[in-house]
């Protein structure tokens, strides 16, 4: 944890190992034995990082699904995905850096990724636009993957956006219009979708690559209809109201297993995918492993017929 | 009973939008646009537009409703289904309470009622939306309905109308209300796999999760004059690119302008530009009917 960002939950972590460094110097100047000691503490802190983690605040998985050392999309499709050819542009408009697409094998078959992308440094998120897609991006996204189709190249789509962009030029070009197709023609891609939100699952903009045979979400990611910020300033007119609206909107990993809006979870480690990605990487691996070969025994018919049933049934309602 | 007679028995809807002068009978209301004094038996017999400035009021769905469709022909389906409160949702009220409240000043189960009926002879399924319960937001309930509506259209070959008129995606549903955007557009491709005709009429305000799906996912997207129609906020929209926004904004001829609107049809035109659309598209299909028809006799 040492170069990272820390969030101000983790402090009482920080503390209690900052003092096992404290006793560890004070034992090597003084030459003392504090071994016993030092073992005690450092026992209490693994307990209290469990404790702390698994009890997480849906606020705090908010800032580590915005945690800025976060994996992004790039690690991603670097780390897991070999030959990745990138695929530019919508033949309309232009070219949207917040959504990158491609070619790229993924044990040594050929997969087409579509994935938001944010930076890591200012400069980055600038020219990732901070992962905000305009229109271009969501008809890219659908023209590569009619692409795919063509070729029965199945589909994988990372989520990671605060929203689509708000702003006068996406309105202008019709980012309603975008998303609104992807979702009427995602539904009828007769080759497998697996979607994965990585980080910042954000409404309609994150929604309209997601619509997957399979949906699933990092542990510590978040996926809502609205930020908490927003749901705060709208319904309690009160900025200082997003940690509970956080915790109202059930916008984490785990509440919408439970609420069957996504199907699996894909597991990080305790203290988040910053910390250690290689461990994150070997379980995204391994899942899309997993749902591909489901998948490929799949026609055509079953894909679109899956993949329609899975969104048809969401929502709860009485009826009399 | 006419159309303008089941105005003029109707005394009680949009108050919110209407500020009726203080005299007695509310034998007059002022425009909300210009300020011209109207007399209230001549508004609602203009279908609620004001004569001077051409300002289209907002309407309930059963207003609506009446102006759209033959008399006697619309037949109600999935009125009973209702809102449930599946995330136990409290902001500064509880949504139970906000349901209930809804319900009350609306008359209505949620934002929108669908069925079957006829404009002009011809068979259609429809959904109107209603701003004046929770701002027309899209639930469960909403996206089911619409949803089943379309459906509906799909298994009985005929064309969907969903006239919307909603602020977007109900937060106090969450996720669940997100997944209506998904569900409806869903509905809409299998719609469109049959060769179908869907005409989305977008109602002043339709914004948000409501315009990113099935809205604007007409094989003709229609409005009336000036209404409200986006994605994002203005407010929100002008805190990020800090800047002041053009004039008419997000209204539809800003959209029609942009080309993201078909036609732009005044309120008392409605009916008859849906009834010609659905005629001329249902024009060849007829035809060949009516061949096979003569071929076997
Ligand atoms: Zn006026």
């Amino acid at each position: 944890m040492a170069s990272s960002t820390h969030l101000d939950f983790e402090k009482p972590i920080l503390d209690l190992y900052k003092k096992i460094d404290e006793l560890q110097a004070l034992s090597d100047k003084e030459g003392l034995d504090m071994t016993k000691d030092i073992e005690q503490l450092t026992q209490k802190a693994e307990l209290l990082k469990t404790k702390i983690y698994e009890n997480l605040e849906p606020i705090n998985i908010v800032k580590l699904s915005r945690h800025p050392q976060r994996p992004i999309s790039g690690d991603y499709i670097e780390n897991i995905f070999e030959d990745f050819i990138e695929l530019h542009g919508d033949r309309s408009y232009g070219d949207d850096h917040a959504i990158i697409g491609g070619l790229a094998k993924f044990e040594g078959r050929p997969v087409m990724i579509i994935a938001q992308q944010k930076g890591k440094t200012t400069k980055e998120n600038i020219y990732r636009n901070f992962g905000m897609p305009q229109p271009e991006g969501y008809r890219k996204a659908l023209r590569l993957m009619r692409f795919a189709e063509k070729f029965e190249i199945p589909i994988i789509t990372l989520i990671d956006t605060p929203g689509a962009y708000p702003g006068l030029t996406s309105e202008e070009r019709g980012v309603a219009e975008a998303i609104a197709l992807n979702l009427q023609e995602m539904i009828g891609i007769k080759v497998p979708i697996i979607s994965v939100v990585i980080g910042e699952g954000g409404s309609g903009g994150a929604l309209g690559i997601a619509i997957g045979n399979t949906v699933a979400m990092l542990t510590y990611s978040i996926y809502s209809v609205i930020s908490p910020e927003g749901c705060a300033a709208i319904l309690w007119r009160d900025a200082g109201m997003s940690p509970l609206a956080a915790t109202n909107l059930g916008l984490i990993s785990s509440k919408l297993k439970e609420l069957g809006i996504i199907d699996s979870i894909v597991e990080e480690p305790l203290e988040g995918a910053h910390t250690n990605y290689k461990k994150v990487f070997t379980k995204m691996r391994a899942f899309l492993k997993k749902e591909l070969t489901k998948y490929s025994k799949y026609s055509h018919e079953e894909l679109t017929n899956q993949r329609y049933d899975r969104f048809r049934k969401l929502g709860k309602y009485t009826e009399a | 009973m006419s159309i303008l007679d089941w105005f003029a028995t109707k005394n009680s809807a949009n108050k919110s939008v209407t500020s009726k002068l203080d005299i007695p009978g509310n034998l007059w209301i002022k425009c909300i646009a210009c300020g011209e004094t109207l007399y209230s038996k001549d508004f609602e017999q203009n279908l609620k537009v004001c004569p001077k400035c051409e300002h289209h009021f907002r309407l309930t769905c059963h207003e609506r409703l009446n102006i759209t469709v033959d008399a006697d022909s619309f037949i109600e389906i999935d009125y009973d289904l209702s809102p449930a409160d599946s995330l136990d949702f409290t902001d500064i009220k509880a949504y139970k309470d906000r349901i209930v409240e809804a319900n009350k000043k609306t008359g209505l189960n949620d934002a929108i009622i669908t069925g079957e009926a006829k404009i002009n002879g011809s068979d259609v399924a429809i959904g109107i939306m209603d701003f004046g319960y929770m701002g027309g937001s899209m639930g469960a309930v909403v996206g089911e309905k619409i949803t089943r509506c379309i459906e509906l259209a799909t298994k009985k070959q005929i064309p969907a109308i969903i006239m919307s008129s909603s602020g977007g995606a109900r937060m106090q549903e969450g996720m669940n209300s997100l997944m209506q955007m998904a569900k409806t557009s869903a509905a809409l491709y299998r719609h469109k796999q049959q060769k179908l005709l869907f005409i989305s009429v977008m109602l002043d305000p339709t914004t948000g999760g409501t315009t990113a799906s099935f809205a604007m996912l007409g094989d003709l997207n229609i409005t009336e004059p000036k209404a409200l129609i986006g994605f994002a906020g203005a407010r929100v929209i002008e805190q990020t690119i800090k800047q002041k926004l053009p004039k008419d904004f997000q209204r539809s001829e800003y959209l029609q302008e942009h080309g993201m609107i078909d036609h732009i049809v005044p309120r008392n035109k409605m009916k008859s530009f849906l009834a010609n659309i659905i005629e001329m598209t249902n024009y060849h299909k007829q035809k060949i009917e009516e061949t096979e028809t003569v071929e076997q006799e």
